[in-house]
Parts: C-alpha cells; structure tokens; sequence
C-alpha cells in the first residue's frame, strides 16, 4: 500500500474511533446518536480497505440508512423524554469497564488467534459477483433460511410494536363503536 | 476497484467543502441583527409552540422496523442480481423463493394493519406523538 492510501486509512481509523468515543461520552442521546452515524461511515470506509466492497456497500446501505434511523426513532420514542436534562448520564463506570475490558480480551485472543488467509490475486478486486455465486450455490440453503430469519423478525417486531388494545387479529377492529 | 472508491471519497471531500465555502461565505457576508423571532425554528409559516422533545408516534418505529427488514433484502438480493443472467433460470426460482417468503411477511403486516396510518389516529385521536 503506498503513501496517500496509509494517510486515508488513518484519517478513516481517528473517524471510526473518534465518534465511537463520542457516542460514549456525549451528554445528549441525540447527539450520539450522530456520532454513530459517523463511526459507521468511518467502518463502511475501513471496509474498503479490506477489500470487502459488498460489504462496505452493504454497510451504508443497511447500518448508515437503516439501522440508524431505527435508533433515533429509539430514542425520539423514549417515555418523558422530554423530562430528562442530562439523556444519557454516566453511572455504573466500574461495572462497565469490567464488561469493556472482557470484551476486549475476548475480541484481541480472537484477533491473535485466528489466522486470515488471503485469497491470492483477489485483494481490491470486486467480490459480489463471486458472493452471489456462492449464495447460489454453496450457500443456498443459508441464503433461503435467512429469508425465513427476516420473515420472523418482521413478523416479531410487528407484533410486539403494536400499541395496547390492538393485540387481537384484524376482526377486532371492524367491530362499530 | 480502490480506483473506484477514491471516486466516492473525491465526491465525499467535494461535498464536505461545498457544504463548508457555503456557510462559511454566507458567514461572512450576512448582517447579524438577531430577534427573538428570528431565531424561532422556521415551521412552513406555522408559530412554533412546545418542545421539539416529544414522544413520537409509535407508527413511525413500526414502518422502521419493516424497512430494515427489506433493506435487508435489497441487499442480499445485490449478489444475486450481478450474477443471475449467468446462472439462469435456477437462480431466478431460488430468488423467487426468497422474495415469496418475505412477501407473506409483507401480506401479514398488511393484513393486520400495521402500515395502517389513519384507522391508528382514529383509534387513538388524542394521538400521542402528533405535534
């Protein structure tokens, strides 16, 4: 990798990092959450330099568009939000150091331990075409249960959502008042 | 392919630096007397009123829910639509498959009246997250 790529990978790494520690210590929940927004961009573009594109893409496309859409609703949500000063206090600093660092140990043991072989002649080629042939034939079956797996979160998290009153079928709610 | 994303990064450092000249020139030339009326969220004309920090419609999380679970989709729907022409008619019944599965997801919701908005508001008039 040559010299302005090293710089780029940097800058990208501070980004992730930095608005990691953001979301951690920002007093306003809001605030956090953009600070997401900009760790997982900073994670899309460190993405790139694994030579993961799909999955860079995906990343925009799925966390950056979706998922954290879904977290402001979150928070937007929140019972008396609007009473609460400071939104996201800090408390329980032991407790969740102990939680971080075992995390980290777990993560770093993995990191040390597993090796990564590199496909040789793939690295900064595109790989969906080569993912979505394994999609449709290796990994066939994974590809059809993770249909399945959508189609309960989906159903899940329709039923679950539904304000009180309206847990009954559709039948309910055509009865006249 | 990095030649590529050193394309979306050019756009990304563009953007940042239109966005940047812009308010930094408007910055520079506007006059500064602030009222308290102009310094009131602009609301389409409406006079504001209340806190922004309201609770919002459970709905909203609800029609959230369901688009990540098709964003899903789309996307692992993206491999399969670079290779299907080369693999023919079997990737297209497995994506089918795929799709069909999810679309009973779909006729549920539907059916059930989760993507209902306005049958919610009559049902609930005092409409918790409205304005």
């Amino acid at each position: 990798m040559n010299g302005p790529a090293d710089l780029i990978f940097y800058i990208l790494a501070a980004l992730t990092v930095g608005s990691a520690i953001l979301v951690a210590i920002l007093p306003n929940i809001v605030y956090s959450a953009i600070a997401l927004l900009f760790a997982f961009a900073g994670v899309a573009g460190l993405y790139v330099f694994l030579s993961a594109d799909f999955l860079a893409a995906t990343q925009v496309l799925v966390y950056v568009g979706g998922i954290l859409i879904l977290i402001l609703f979150a928070v937007f949500l929140s019972h008396r939000i609007s009473d609460v000063k400071l939104s996201n206090p800090a408390r329980f600093h032991w407790q969740a150091a102990f939680i971080c660092l075992s995390l980290f140990g777990v993560l770093s043991y993995t990191v040390v331990s597993t090796s990564f072989p590199v496909k040789p002649g793939t690295v900064y080629q595109p790989s969906t075409a080569e993912i979505g042939e394994l999609l449709m034939t290796r990994y066939l079956l994974p590809f059809e249960v993770a249909s399945v797996l959508l189609l309960a979160a989906l159903i899940g998290a329709a039923l679950l959502s539904r304000p009180e009153g309206r847990k009954g079928t559709s039948s309910d709610m055509e009865e006249p008042k | 392919m990095l030649t590529e994303f050193a394309t979306v990064l050019v756009f990304i450092v563009l953007g940042a630096v239109t966005v940047a000249l812009m308010l930094g020139v408007s910055r520079l030339l506007q006059p500064r007397d602030q009222t308290a009326v102009k310094l009131s969220t602009y609301e389409c004309g409406e006079v504001p009123f209340g806190s922004s920090w309201v609770q919002f419609n459970i709905r909203f999380y609800v029609i959230a829910l369901i688009f990540i679970v098709f964003d899903v989709e789309v996307a692992l729907l993206y491999p399969w639509a670079v290779i299907f022409q080369r693999l023919g008619l079997l990737a297209f019944v497995e994506a089918l498959v795929f799709i069909v599965i999810l679309m009973a997801g779909l006729a549920y919701v539907w059916k059930e009246g989760d993507l209902d908005w306005v049958r919610a508001m009559q049902e609930n008039p005092a409409g918790k997250g409205g304005k």
